[in-house]
């Protein structure tokens, strides 16, 4: 029994749930168990909160039995990124300088979670700071994607996906800056969506890079990633760069597009997302899915973003300048590590020498770095002129919008690459950003979809879509699901050594 | 472009308030280096005319009343603190005079 | 540097020519802070006003209080400032143990008020004081230094930091620099920081207390040798904490740089502390290398464009100029430019207004304002306004000596009571017992006493001497410590001498 409800999507278990064929409270149990059977191997999870879990399944039993209308993801199980701030539960954000620190306060889409009856498992792994694409970069070790435990489950959201892939747990939340829920979502065989940027709150996402960071849904099936954005969307006031607009209708846009009915709608495959860098088998899958959309009545062109090119370039300043600075208030003063307290030690020197100990080696390059794009004499030249280029990305996709209703490309250039492959090399560890990086320097809605195997690892389409314009991309993803049959994580390898 | 130097690096890492070793200085001098040279591409893009982007959505005046809200219990906040004294946040000696 | 090798004051105007600015910060009394909703009220216990956001706890986010915006544009408007069409907030990236989140969230390269001017009246003469910009930031945490002798950082063990005032609103305020004021520079300097409180009080969106800290004040000086072409390099004195000390930190700071500079000497670009007790400043930090603070936009907040419609709708909610009403009032008051100027000088006028609001006569109202009180201010060292007595009391002193309850002397004795912090003027009476007597009655007993120690004087009387009377009624006026009603007292005499 517990082995077909870890199986369930997560439609499918809130629809068990509230038609009283399954307790909320056994369907923690089922993930619980799976996550102690699995996760060893895995390492998805940074803190499984098994009592917080059950009394929130408990909660939604108690509901049900006293005749209240549930939501529609009322007891399905969640796995929570550890950027995400949870009251009374240790947030880390896979960061030595926060061990231990227990906020007091929950993120604005913890609260919306739980309000939904949602049961929150855990905390997962992450890159440090979300700054990586492999979850290497956690101070508390890498995790091992499903389908192949020598290799990464992408990051930073990697303890996210591998949750989800594993059937730790049917819906799970991560963010999104460069590609840290598409690009994982890719190379796990998963849905990941990175929303418009604004249509989810920020407030309670230790930040990275304030103009960028997103939070956003992962599921193994489009619509449950649908049920689970519409949970986290909306307008938060706490929130000062968020949007005051209806939150977009995806869940029906998913159902909609499962129909496979594409017809009147033109897809553009992006010219410069492709070619040097970009495995073969990725290429030819992603080719393969284009065909697909044809068959489904969509019109596929290719369009030219010629500034496409420089996104890296860009992305690889502005991140780093606005994080260098969200990352100065972890200076041991008012929470988190203090290093080198002797009494003797003036307060710089303990500064430096917790943020030295508190720090992993990526996170210290990008704070350097973005010092440096930031500084008086270089600003112009660096800062100044990636938020340029920025503009010119933008003005891109609007001139590719006015001919096409989505954008598409790989996910990412490679299927999951071994862990230690990339470590030494920043670079090539920023090339698995190649395609997710113009989405989100101009705040558009990405979603990848599982678009089949290559060499019997997964590859992910990425759609594309204007601001605002979610529902298209759940749209589309959902009509790809639907042309295969049936979601690609099934197909997964079983986790048994 | 200039090529960044260990002594720019070690610069950098006093203004951000991190104490590299020197090993560290080492690697990330080389690292650095290298990507500064990938980043300084935006320099290729003619753009004098183009209007920086610092926020994507079209957002202005945001704005709250001024209502009080409750601030956080005293207890919850000193308690994560890694010291304190008198209801305050203790510091080890402070340096510089800040005028 | 000893002071017998400073130059007079006359000999480096002389020589000299001096450019000041000055850069005003000033808390404004907004209910909320700047970027969270947490209380501004003073004097709560530390860090019990906090919340993720004025504590920069991970994850947290600002929002800009419209209370504050507004009164940032007020303040812009009556300086005469345009107002920006859109500007954005910025990020001024410093470490610090008092700012939570070792960036100060301020406005950079596009304040919300540029270009305006204040005119100031110094002598008589006239002068329009620029005014750079206008911009809003938030407030840092207040730190205690422990160990030291002095309570500061050097020799300190260790610091203890309250979090109570991160994030109040501050409006800091920046003129032009100002040359071509010769001998006045210091008295212009004192005159602008004056005006522009008065400016700010009447708008009602702070209390501008130099004393308490609600607004501070950084002097800039610079001298140029007469004749040159080439502004000198300037400094910037700060803890110049009343509008006496803006005055003697420009002027000590011109001697001091004349000092220097005559010696063939360099001027240092420097932060210097001013002290209250000597008049003199000291060297603070080297400003040889500017701090780099790596300034740009502020993600997490959104640009501010304030609605024209919105602006000329505030702007009708001015009220009047400091400058008008004064006029206005030296009108009313049938007064001459020059006792005008007196008033003003003393920072009286509102004060008097306002007791005359309350029911004294315009003569009686600066009588006790510019007498006694503005003495008393002068020797305890505070402003007219800083004395723990309001107008309306002053108004009930007077009241009480107008319905003849009390006399000029005993008002004295009840002005102390007040000022003492012993309650209204009609408590202190009640309580000293210092009301008139003039029942005839009681008097009666103490006129017998006086005519009975002083038979020559009652006999003078007695013999035509009306006169004599006087010395009589200074006797009673002894032995009743004051409180008797002279006119009665008098008449009891001759009533029984004539």
């Amino acid at each position: 029994m517990s082995a077909e409800l870890i199986r369930l999507t997560a439609a499918d278990t809130a629809a068990k749930i509230a038609a009283g064929e399954v307790t909320a409270v056994e369907v923690a149990h089922a993930h619980l168990d799976r996550i102690a059977a699995v996760d060893e191997r895995v390492h998805s999870f940074l803190q499984v909160d098994a009592d917080g879990a059950l009394a929130a399944a408990e909660a939604v039993d108690t509901a049900r039995a006293s005749g209240e209308k549930l939501g529609p993801l009322a007891g399905v199980p969640l796995a929570l990124k550890d950027v995400v701030v949870t009251k009374g539960l240790e947030t880390t954000s896979g960061s030595k300088i926060l061990k231990g620190w227990i906020p007091p306060y929950d993120a604005t889409i913890t609260t919306k979670m739980r309000d939904a009856g949602i049961v929150i498992l855990g905390k997962t792994n992450m890159d440090e700071f979300a700054m990586g694409s492999s979850t290497e970069n956690s101070a508390y070790g890498a995790t091992h994607n499903p389908w192949d435990l020598d290799r990464t489950p992408g990051g930073s959201s990697g303890g996210s996906s591998a949750a989800v892939a594993a059937f730790e747990a049917p819906l799970s939340i991560g963010t999104d800056t460069g590609g840290s829920i598409r690009q994982p979502a890719a190379v796990t065989g998963i849905v990941g969506h990175k929303p418009t940027y604004g249509a989810v709150s920020r407030r309670g996402l230790i930040a990275f890079s304030s103009s960028l960071d997103q939070a956003g849904p992962f599921g193994r099936t489009v619509l449950d990633a649908a049920l689970l954005h519409e949970v986290i969307a909306g307008h938060d006031p706490g929130d000062s760069t968020s949007l005051n607009v209806p939150v977009s209708q995806v869940v029906a846009a998913a159902r909609e597009g499962a129909q496979g009915d594409l017809g009147g709608l033109t897809v553009g495959v992006v010219r410069e997302l492709g070619g040097e860098g970009y495995e073969p088998g990725v290429e030819a899958a992603a080719r393969e899915t284009y065909a697909r959309l044809e068959q489904m009545g969509a019109k596929v062109v290719e369009v030219s973003c010629p500034n496409f090119t420089y996104a890296l370039a860009a992305y690889y300043l502005i991140a780093p300048s606005e994080c260098s600075s969200n990352l100065a208030r972890f200076d041991s003063v008012r929470y988190g590590l203090r290093v080198g307290d002797d009494g003797v030690n003036s307060l710089e020197d303990v500064m430096s020498l917790t943020r030295e100990a508190g720090f992993g080696a990526e996170v210290k390059r990008r704070i350097m770095i973005g010092t440096y794009a930031l500084s008086s004499g270089y600003y112009d030249a660096y800062y100044g002129q990636a938020q340029k280029v920025r503009t010119l990305i933008s003005r891109d996709f609007a001139a590719a919008f006015e001919t096409c209703d989505v954008l598409v490309s790989p996910a990412t250039p490679t299927v999951a690459f071994r862990l230690g492959e990339r470590v030494d090399d920043p670079m090539a560890m920023y090339a698995a950003d190649l395609c997710t990086l113009p989405a989100s320097l101009a705040g558009l809605p990405a979603i990848s979809v599982p678009a089949g195997l290559s060499e019997g690892l997964p590859v992910g389409l990425q759609i594309m879509a204007p601001a605002l314009a979610d529902d298209r991309c759940y749209r589309v993803a959902a009509a790809v699901e639907a042309s295969f049959g049936h979601p690609l994580i099934d197909d997964a390898p079983e986790l048994h050594r | 472009m200039p090529a960044i130097s260990r002594e720019e690096v070690a610069h950098l890492a006093r203004l951000a308030r991190l104490a590299v070793t020197d090993e560290e200085l080492d690697m990330f001098a080389g690292q650095l280096d290298v990507i500064l040279g990938a980043v300084a591409r935006v320099g290729e893009v003619a753009a004098d005319d183009i209007p920086p982007t610092s926020h994507v959505v079209p957002l202005t005046n945001v704005l709250r009343e001024d209502e009080p809200q409750p601030s956080i219990d005293r207890e919850a906040v000193l308690a994560v603190a890694p010291a304190a004294e008198d209801g305050r946040f203790r510091v080890p000696r402070i340096l510089d005079e800040d005028a | 540097m000893t002071t017998s090798t400073l130059p007079t004051y006359d000999d480096v105007i002389a020589r000299y020519e001096p450019v000041i600015g000055l850069e005003t910060h000033v808390e404004l009394g907004t209910r909320t802070k700047m970027f969270c909703g947490c209380s501004t009220v003073f004097g709560a216990e530390p860090n019990t006003q906090v919340c993720p956001v004025c504590l920069g706890l991970p994850g947290s986010l600002p929002v800009a209080n419209k209370a504050a915006i507004e009164a940032t544009i007020r303040i812009g408007l009556a300086l005469n400032c345009s107002i920006a069409e859109w500007c954005r907030f910025a990020r001024k990236n410093y470490f610090y143990p008092d700012m939570p989140k070792n960036y100060q969230i301020s406005q950079y390269d596009e304040p919300l008020c540029v270009d305006g001017y204040l005119d100031v009246v110094v002598d008589g003469q006239e002068y329009r004081i620029g005014i750079e910009r206008v911009h809003l930031e938030e407030d840092t945490g207040k730190s205690l230094h422990v160990g030291g002798a002095t309570g500061r950082i050097h020799g300190a063990t260790h610091s203890l930091v309250d979090f109570n005032r991160a994030g109040i609103p501050l409006v800091e305020i920046v003129t032009k620099p100002v040359p071509g004021l010769g001998a006045k520079a210091p008295e212009v300097a004192k005159a602008y920081v004056t005006e522009l409180r008065n400016v700010i009080r009447g708008l009602g969106v702070s209390d501008v207390r130099m004393e308490q800290g609600s607004m501070r004040c950084d002097v800039n000086t610079s001298l140029m040798p007469r004749g040159g072409t080439e502004w000198g390099t300037r400094t910037e004195t700060k803890n110049v904490n009343s509008l006496r000390s803006v005055e003697r930190a420009v002027r000590s700071e011109m001697l001091r740089q004349a000092s220097v500079l005559d010696t063939g000497g360099r001027i240092i670009q420097e932060t210097r502390h001013f002290h209250e007790d000597t008049g003199v400043s000291t060297s603070g930090r080297s400003k040889e290398e500017a701090t780099d603070y790596r300034y740009f936009p502020e993600p997490d907040l959104a640009p501010l464009a304030p609605d024209p419609a919105w602006v000329e709708e505030l702007r009708a909610t001015l009220p009047e100029p400091p400058s008008v009403r004064r006029r206005r009032l030296q009108d009313a008051w049938g007064l001459t430019d020059h006792d005008m100027d007196s008033i003003a000088n003393a920072g009286a006028v509102e004060l008097i207004e306002a007791t005359i609001e309350a029911g004294a006569s315009s003569e009686t109202a600066r009588k006790w304002w510019l007498g006694v009180l503005a003495r008393r201010a002068n020797e305890t060292g505070v402003e007219l306004d800083a004395l723990p007595v309001t107008p309306a009391q002053v108004a009930a002193l007077q009241a009480l000596v107008d319905a003849g309850r009390i006399n000029d002397k005993l008002a004295r004795q009840v002005l102390e009571g007040v000022l003492a912090g012993e309650g209204d003027p009609e408590t202190v009476v009640a309580a000293r017992g210092l009301e008139v007597v003039s029942d005839t009655g009681a008097l009666g007993a103490a006129v017998d006493e006086a005519i009975a120690a002083n038979p020559d004087v009652a006999q003078k009387i007695r013999d035509g001497k009306v006169a004599a009377a006087g010395a009589l009624v200074g006797a009673v006026m002894k032995t009743t410590k004051g409180q008797a009603d002279a006119k009665t007292v008098r008449e009891l005499i001759l009533e029984r001498l004539t």
